[in-house]
């Protein structure tokens, strides 16, 4: 019952932090998607071979992980399971460009290197967020928030969906894989067998698309979420939303990092 | 008096690929009845239950509820007539918390949002399920999500109420509770279900399905006493009409029936 306990250990606790109390948790769901998609759109403009200069950012996640009560181990757990991904764009880069760039601690290091810590660091800043962002705010708050801000509602519902479902359908995946290893006796699966495998997991997610959107229909759905309960916009969200702006704005004009080396006696970036 | 709430008759249905399941049926339910529908796998009960909403129209016969014969035009009037309670509550929870999902049909029904509100507590309390408003649904044991299901459709005030094996997957407690619970309803209420012992103790009618005819249509107590009947449709009886194992006494009238 790994798998089980895992995925629903996953959303457990997302969904705990998110119903907890802070500060972070009261302002409004907008002002956080939108602080947090500028934020991504900030650091992902910067040019590839920026590193030290993204180093300021880290603190918009890191602030509201600790206002918002969200355990630094939670965060890392979420980066480490798709660290592989990353890896697997990064790891070309000190192949292919191995022209020296920088001194780092006395080593030389080439442009390739620099590309990829700069990959890896922004990574880590944008996912964090990200993570920080469903936490304090829960994907039900998220969804609803993007509604309210204009986005696609065939988007949104997805969305919403996704998190519904993934659980149940993941266990169902689940289910189907434990009933093959029982009577597999060790051996591998072959690819037939994944297809088939695969494809029973795909015509019983259809099937059961098919049985909520019955459920649905049966209850006089037509096309169209309900509103819901309205979002309250107050001052500290215009307040939130405007000093994280000008803090990116900052952070992308001016090396922020530099500049306060340079305030600090003795210290050199 | 006011005529049946839902009325079937000459209902006939076979799937494209040609299976016969439905060849004929003919029966009403009058206001306030419970009525339990009881059948083998594959006598066609869950083919039935589909023509209750419009989700399949039938090939002839008609079928009317509240009125309403079931026809394209009608589905909404009809939709919100018959509340349908599903057999997997996943299928019925879909939204992100129980309240939102209560809350679900009676918004789609443009009521106000005070009117909402009152109709999804009222919806929770009559289930016992006030303390899981706030809840996602994944987080619900099976019996709770079974309560916050039948919530839903309780919020859209049906006129009927259909039920696909309320009981499945329910331990015995969770079973026990949710009896009572329906048995307490106003509601008219069809019950689709393999449990005979909750037929007998909730429903005096009985409906039996066989390959898509109603093989039975009377008190539920001469039914399962009709052993000839029982044995065509691959039915059994109710353990509490059973001999006791232990005691071996024979018997086949249910406890609470044999003190009255």
């Amino acid at each position: 019952m790994g798998f089980r306990a895992a995925t629903f250990h996953h959303f457990a606790t997302l969904d705990e932090l998110a119903r907890g109390e802070s500060p972070v948790h009261r302002l409004d769901p907008r002002a956080k998607v939108v602080a947090t998609l500028l934020f991504v759109g900030t650091v992902a403009s910067f040019s590839r071979h920026q590193v030290a200069a993204l180093a300021p950012f880290a603190l918009f996640p890191a602030s509201l992980a600790a206002l918002g009560g969200v355990p630094a181990t939670f965060i890392l757990r979420r980066l480490v399971a798709v660290l592989p991904f990353v890896l697997c764009l990064a790891a070309l880069n000190p192949f292919l460009e191995r022209a020296p760039m920088a001194v780092w601690g006395g080593l030389e290091v080439s442009a390739g290197w620099v590309a990829f810590a700069s990959i890896l660091l922004r990574f880590a800043l944008t996912v964090g967020a990200a993570v920080v962002l469903v936490a304090t705010t829960g994907m039900d708050g998220v969804t609803r928030a993007l509604e309210r801000l204009g986005a696609p509602a065939a988007f949104t519902r997805q969305l919403a969906f996704l998190h519904r479902y993934a659980f149940v359908l993941g266990e169902e995946a689940f289910r189907i894989h434990r009933a093959r290893t029982l009577r597999a006796f060790g051996r591998r699966t072959s690819p037939a067998e994944f297809a088939s495998l695969a494809s029973q997991v795909l015509v019983r997610a259809w099937d059961r698309a098919r049985r909520v959107h019955v459920a649905m229909l049966s209850r006089g759905f037509d096309g169209r979420f309900p509103e819901r309960q309205s979002l309250a916009w107050r001052g500290t969200d215009t307040v939130f939303l405007a000093g994280w702006t000008l803090f990116f704005a900052a952070a992308r004009a001016f090396d922020l990092a530099a500049a306060a080396g340079h305030l600090i006696p003795g210290v050199r970036p | 008096m006011s005529g049946p709430i839902l009325e079937v008759s000459g209902l006939a249905y076979a799937y494209p690929d040609g299976t016969r399941a439905l060849r004929g049926l003919d029966f009403a339910l009058v206001p306030g009845e419970c009525v339990a529908l009881v059948g083998a796998n594959g006598a066609g009960k869950s083919t039935l239950l589909q023509h209750l909403n419009g989700t399949l129209l039938p090939l002839e016969g008609r079928v009317a509820v509240d009125g309403h014969i079931i026809a394209p035009a009608t589905l909404s009037a009809v939709r919100r007539a018959v509340g349908m309670v599903f057999q997997d509550p996943d299928d019925q929870l879909f939204m992100p918390t129980v309240y939102e999902d209560v809350a679900f049909g009676p918004r789609n029904l443009g009521l106000p949002e005070t009117e909402v509100d009152a109709r999804v507590m009222g919806a929770l309390d009559q289930v016992d399920a006030l303390p899981l408003a706030a809840k996602p649904p994944y987080r619900l044991s099976a019996g709770e999500k079974r309560r916050a299901a039948l919530a839903t459709v309780l919020a859209l005030e049906p006129a009927l109420l259909v039920l696909d094996e309320p009981t499945s997957g329910l331990d015995p407690r969770g079973r026990r509770h949710l009896i009572e619970l329906l048995g307490a309803f106003p509601h008219t209420r069809l019950i689709a279900t393999h449990d005979v012992d909750l037929v007998l103790e909730l429903c005096p009618r009985t409906l039996v399905l066989h390959e898509g005819q109603l093989m039975a249509d009377g008190p539920t107590l001469s039914i399962f006493r009709d052993e000839a009947l029982l044995a065509t449709c691959r039915l059994e009886k109710p353990l509490s009409m059973q001999g006791c194992p232990v005691c071996a006494a024979k018997r086949d009238t249910p406890w609470s029936a044999r003190h009255l």
